[in-house]
């Protein structure tokens, strides 16, 4: 893992938490996330498990900022206090973001220059995409990748650029094996360094430091 | 701004690869020109006064053709959910995306229209004119166009949608930019109108990205 230790070193050391309060979340005129509270501290992994539409989707989204939630506060202590949750966080959602008509390279560096907010640095790019296994697609339009090669592209993001929290959902959809354990390395890897991860996941992974949170389904109130 | 004109040259050189968005408008913008004279009989003076009016009237609905693929491919593909946790305002974003189109759209539409003037039969004089006011318009079309192209990012099929959101909101544009053209050969000069027609161009620039950014909060949650 010395590869990823030198991706992420730039960072520094900020114990981060984030941290839920009563949070009620609706989804179309209906109660998803009923007075929920969960801390995530400073290096921890928290799981999200619970049946199809019991609301994980729907809480990262919240978390991610682009849900209001009805009730409730989402905060995250000891981040940057000038920048939003969504502007700490990476958001890996059920699509990839990747552009069929660019090269996987161009893809990266797009994400790279945007979310970092500098020039792209093309050493730190290709280590990101050697992790992930993409090293000799490098120059290859997006638009022949497999899906699990689009969705290993969809997590390089994760490091290109970095960000103290993130928020993965059903990251291993489309991966093989390997990949998701070069996956389960990356997010072990950021929560040593003191990073936040929130997953959704219904495959067991081998995560470091983990808790699960099961969300029960609601009823459809009568 | 790194994260501004990074997104700016990636919609460049998707509208470059992909190509068919600029080809469509400009295509659409030809044929319907064209078809002018052969619908109206081959009479050069009425040709020539209405001229104007059909560049324009047919370069608006040219750029409505593009309008929806502002935000719409990177809503299908996930990009526009992580453009908005990048530290760059979404108004930022969408008026990156605005430029883009602007630059991909409205000025190749400028510049074919003095070209289709001659099969209209324009006034040779007002050529310069002609260019000057849909250069200095057509920053309204894509900066307006934003706001309808993120009102409907999620209908299917919202084309239709589009144009009713949009066209009313041409109607200044259209106006000041065809009695600019028309004031030149008058006595009164261009100067009113044309400041006019620049003036609603920057008032455009100004508050269709934040309308836009508006309607695409909605559209993310």
């Amino acid at each position: 893992m010395r590869q990823l230790s030198f991706i992420l070193q730039s960072r520094k050391p900020v114990p981060v938490q984030l941290i839920a309060e009563d949070l009620v979340i609706e989804r179309g005129g209906r109660v998803v996330i009923d007075g929920l509270s969960v801390a995530v501290s400073e290096g921890e992994t928290l799981v999200l498990s619970g049946a199809n539409g019991a609301g994980k989707t729907t809480l990262l989204r919240a978390i991610a900022g682009y849900v209001r939630p009805a009730a409730g506060t989402i905060r995250l202590d000891g981040g940057d206090s000038e920048l939003t949750i969504s502007e700490q966080a990476h958001v890996v959602g059920h699509a990839n973001a990747v552009k069929s008509s660019m090269t996987v390279f161009e893809n990266a560096a797009f994400w790279s220059e945007y979310l970092s907010g500098h020039a792209s640095d093309t050493e730190q790019i290709e280590r990101a995409l050697r992790h992930f296994g993409l090293e000799d697609l490098v120059e290859f339009p997006a638009a022949y990748l497999s899906a699990g090669q689009r969705r290993r592209l969809g997590l390089a993001r994760l490091l290109l650029a970095p960000r103290p929290l993130w928020l993965l959902d059903e990251p291993t959809v489309s991966l093989d094996i390997a990949s998701s354990d070069r996956l389960v390395a990356a997010v072990n890897h950021h929560t040593s360094g003191g990073g936040l991860a929130i997953i959704a996941t219904h495959v067991p992974l081998a995560l470091e430091r983990v808790r699960t949170l099961t969300i029960a389904p609601r009823r459809m109130a009568a | 701004m790194t994260s501004f004109w990074a997104l700016v040259r990636r919609d460049l050189r998707l509208a470059v690869r992909e190509g068919g968005a600029i080809g469509t408008a400009l295509g659409f913008f030809l044929v319907v020109v064209s078809m002018m004279p052969l619908g109206l009989g081959p009479d050069l003076n009425l040709l020539a006064r209405i001229a104007t009016g059909i560049l324009w009237i047919a370069l608006l609905l040219a750029a409505l053709l593009s309008l929806n693929r502002i935000f719409e491919a990177d809503y299908e593909d996930g990009t526009l959910d992580v453009l908005a946790t990048g530290r760059l305002p979404l108004e930022l974003v969408a008026a990156a995306k605005a430029l883009a189109h602007w630059i991909t759209t409205g000025i190749p539409l400028a510049l074919l229209a003095p070209v289709l003037g001659i099969l209209l039969n324009l006034d040779i004089r007002s050529y310069p004119i002609l260019v000057a006011t849909t250069l200095a318009g057509t920053p309204a079309v894509s900066f307006l166009g934003a706001i309808g192209a993120a009102l409907t990012v999620k209908a299917r099929r919202g084309g239709l949608l589009l144009a009713l959101v949009v066209l009313p909101l041409y109607v200044p544009t259209l106006i000041f930019g065809i009695s600019t053209v028309s004031a030149t050969m008058g006595p009164s000069g261009m100067g009113a109108a044309f400041l006019i027609l620049t003036a609603i161009s920057l008032v455009a620039v100004v508050l269709g990205p934040i309308a836009a950014a508006a309607a695409l909060r909605i559209q993310l949650q």
